[in-house]
């Protein structure tokens, strides 16, 4: 498994664009996703899921990814984050 | 006669077309093969994604871009393994119709949504339907609304109109809608405003008393639908309708001709907006310029406060959209009056005298400190200026401008870009600044005089309730003083006095107007041409004269006669 810590930097927090960023970054991948906030968690491949967290500017999440491909989710994420100035 | 909410200002006739139900009463019932109904379920999520991208493709110059990025979202949330998983091992665990589990699951998301904290919800609810609609059509393979349904021109009754459905509206073939939910803000509106049709909404039942092809008649100006008419009701509409397309064509003549009077003094016309798709309208009506930016829309309708960064992009937008002319923005005008479910603001006996506009912002600093800086970082993109309204005396004026200063150097410090030399200007509105306003004039950098206000202050009366409205009455001559001295103080001290009320868009006051002095008039685009107009016929100097006669008459009725007089 491994892990990615991020305070999100976006005003606006991770509503419908910026969700759907993140979820299309990843919904190619085989590994299971999810991201927490403050304890709730959500499947980061759902927009619904991702939405219903709820997540704010300077909220902090944790993504885990774990699968065989999971290094592999992370730099999406990664890379994700740094075009589209998430975190 | 039906009486609902004016949504969007013309006069629509011709034949109905009744939009099918959408809330639909779902029932559940015990299946016996889970997974026949599990294959139906993804097949009817098949057929609405396919659907969801043939509205996408096809409407081109009517799609708006905000249209398309809901139609995406709409798509991903189709896509979603969550909702998809939950619906099917709900019909697989509790064997029961897709239906039903489906409406179950969307319900569970939506109130998930509406607890939550972030602006966006409200509109990602209506996603949720809107998109949870398109699957039950196909399962329950009941017809619905196409765009390719409306074959000719027809009026639209529906129970509300969806960001899909109105996506699909044919601009050619639709003559006018009304439905039975929604406000003046509503989604329906908002889109009857820019594609220019008239809408009235809010007519409770109007779907079961309408019949397609009944013959109606929707005044969108005044709310009023009919049903059925009369030949004498249609006649009459018809000379109106043609009335009204006449004089547009003879006033869209002089959009680009400067406004001035007929021995040609200048006088500047800007355009009060309430809403960003106003600008487009001020710009079409020659708009040298936006005289009063209202910033409630960022405000209204929603479940948190608007952010730094949504009120920036905002901000920037209508700068930018008016290229280099003026933008008055007026900072947040809400009070009592308007309920906002994130600011407790309680019942006031008096809202009108209560903690409203600036009052409110100078205590709720945080929110105003927001505007600010999404204002200040907006400045480069154009040329702003920040209005405060509701102002009563200087020291809410100077706490309001030293906050304002705070704002920008801090933005400074932080890096951002902003304009030094932003004025910085006050609503005339309230008589206690009127009075005073030889003391204001030295302090801020503009006037712009808001007679709704001022003439409801001044004349003490309430111009909504029936029993007083009458007493509202911009002739008196307390009002006409009033004005005149706001004027001449701002002349005296050499700023800048504009006028952003009703009476600046109404062509009876122009000669006076103008005869006091004022030579900046802002009012709601549709007036712009009107009041041109009406400047080509007058002359400066008799305008002056007609003034001060009219300064010496004791009552309303005794300048109204002088000005019919003089017409």
């Amino acid at each position: 498994m491994r892990e990615l810590r991020v305070k999100v930097k976006t005003e606006t927090g991770l509503h419908a664009r910026t969700a759907s960023l993140l979820v299309n970054a990843v919904s190619k991948f085989k590994s299971s996703i999810t991201v927490e906030k403050e304890g709730q968690k959500a499947n980061l491949k759902s927009l619904l899921g991702l939405l219903s967290l709820g997540v704010l500017q300077n909220d902090e999440i944790v993504i885990r990814a774990s699968g065989k491909d999971e290094k592999e989710v992370i730099e999406a994420l990664v890379d994700c984050g740094k075009t589209h100035d998430l975190w | 006669m039906y009486k609902g909410v004016p949504a969007s200002p013309g006069i629509a006739m011709g034949k109905a077309l009744v939009l099918p139900k959408k809330h639909r009463i779902v029932k559940r019932r015990i299946i016996q093969d889970p997974e026949t109904e599990k294959k139906r379920f993804l097949e009817a999520v098949e057929e609405a994604k396919g659907r969801i991208e043939s509205i996408m493709l096809p409407s081109g110059e009517s799609a708006q871009e905000v249209t398309l990025e809901i139609l995406e979202a709409h798509q991903l949330i189709l896509e979603d393994p969550e909702l998809i998983n939950a619906v099917t091992s709900q019909i697989g665990n509790e064997k029961i119709n897709a239906e039903f589990a489906l409406e179950a699951t969307l319900n569970f998301y939506i109130d998930l949504l509406a607890k939550s904290d972030s602006p966006y919800m409200r509109e990602r609810i209506t996603d949720i339907r809107d998109v949870g609609n398109h699957v039950l059509d196909f399962l329950l393979g009941e017809e619905t609304f196409r765009g390719s349904m409306i074959k000719e021109e027809c009026i639209i009754v529906s129970t509300e109109l969806t960001p899909s459905d109105t996506a699909q509206l044919p601009p050619d073939r639709v003559l006018g809608f009304i439905t039975e939910l929604g406000g003046p803000t509503s989604h329906a509106a908002i889109i009857a405003r820019s594609m220019e049709i008239p809408a009235v909404v809010g007519l409770a039942d109007i779907t079961n008393a309408v019949r397609n092809d009944d013959y109606l008649i929707v005044d969108g100006e005044h709310g009023a639908v009919f049903l059925n008419p009369d030949s004498e009701t249609i006649q009459e509409y018809r000379i109106i309708q043609e009335d009204k397309a006449r004089q547009r064509r003879e006033l869209i003549r002089i959009k680009d001709s400067p406004a001035q009077t007929k021995d040609g003094s200048r006088i500047k016309l800007l355009a009060n907006v309430g809403e960003p798709w106003e600008l487009a309208k001020a710009v079409e009506y020659g708009a040298e310029g936006i005289g009063l930016f209202r910033t409630e829309y960022l405000f209204m309708n929603r479940e948190s406060l608007p952010s730094e960064e949504e009120q920036y992009q905002s901000y920037k937008e209508a700068l930018e959209r008016m290229d280099g002319n003026e933008v008055v923005i007026r900072t947040l005008d809400i009070g009592g009056d308007k309920k906002l479910p994130y600011l407790s603001l309680g019942d006031e006996m008096n809202p009108f005298l209560g903690y409203r506009a600036i009052r409110l912002c100078l205590k709720e600093r945080e929110l105003f400190r927001t505007q600010l800086r999404a204002l200040y970082r907006a400045s480069p993109h154009g040329n702003l200026k920040i209005m405060f309204p509701m102002i009563s005396n200087l020291d809410e004026y100077r706490d309001a401008r030293s906050l304002a200063r705070e704002v920008k150097s801090e933005l400074i410090k932080e890096g951002h870009i902003v304009r030094e030399d932003v004025p910085v200007g006050i609503m005339v509105e309230i008589p206690s600044t009127a009075i005073i306003s030889d003391l204001f004039a030295k302090e801020v950098d503009f006037f712009s005089i808001g007679t709704n206000d001022l003439i409801q202050y001044t004349l003490a009366v309430d111009r909504m309730n029936e029993q007083v409205s009458s007493l509202y009455d911009p002739f008196h001559p307390a009002v006409l003083r009033l004005i005149k001295m706001v004027i001449d103080h701002a002349r005296k001290e050499g700023i800048p006095c504009s006028m952003c009320g009703e009476m600046a868009g109404d062509p009876r006051f122009t000669q006076i107007l103008i005869g006091f002095g004022l030579n900046s008039f802002s009012m709601s685009p549709s007036s712009l041409l009107r009041v041109k107009k009406t400047l080509f016929g007058l002359d400066l100097e008799n305008s002056r004269s007609l003034a001060k006669k009219i300064l010496e008459l004791p009552t309303s009725s005794d300048i109204k006669d002088c000005l019919m007089i003089e017409e």
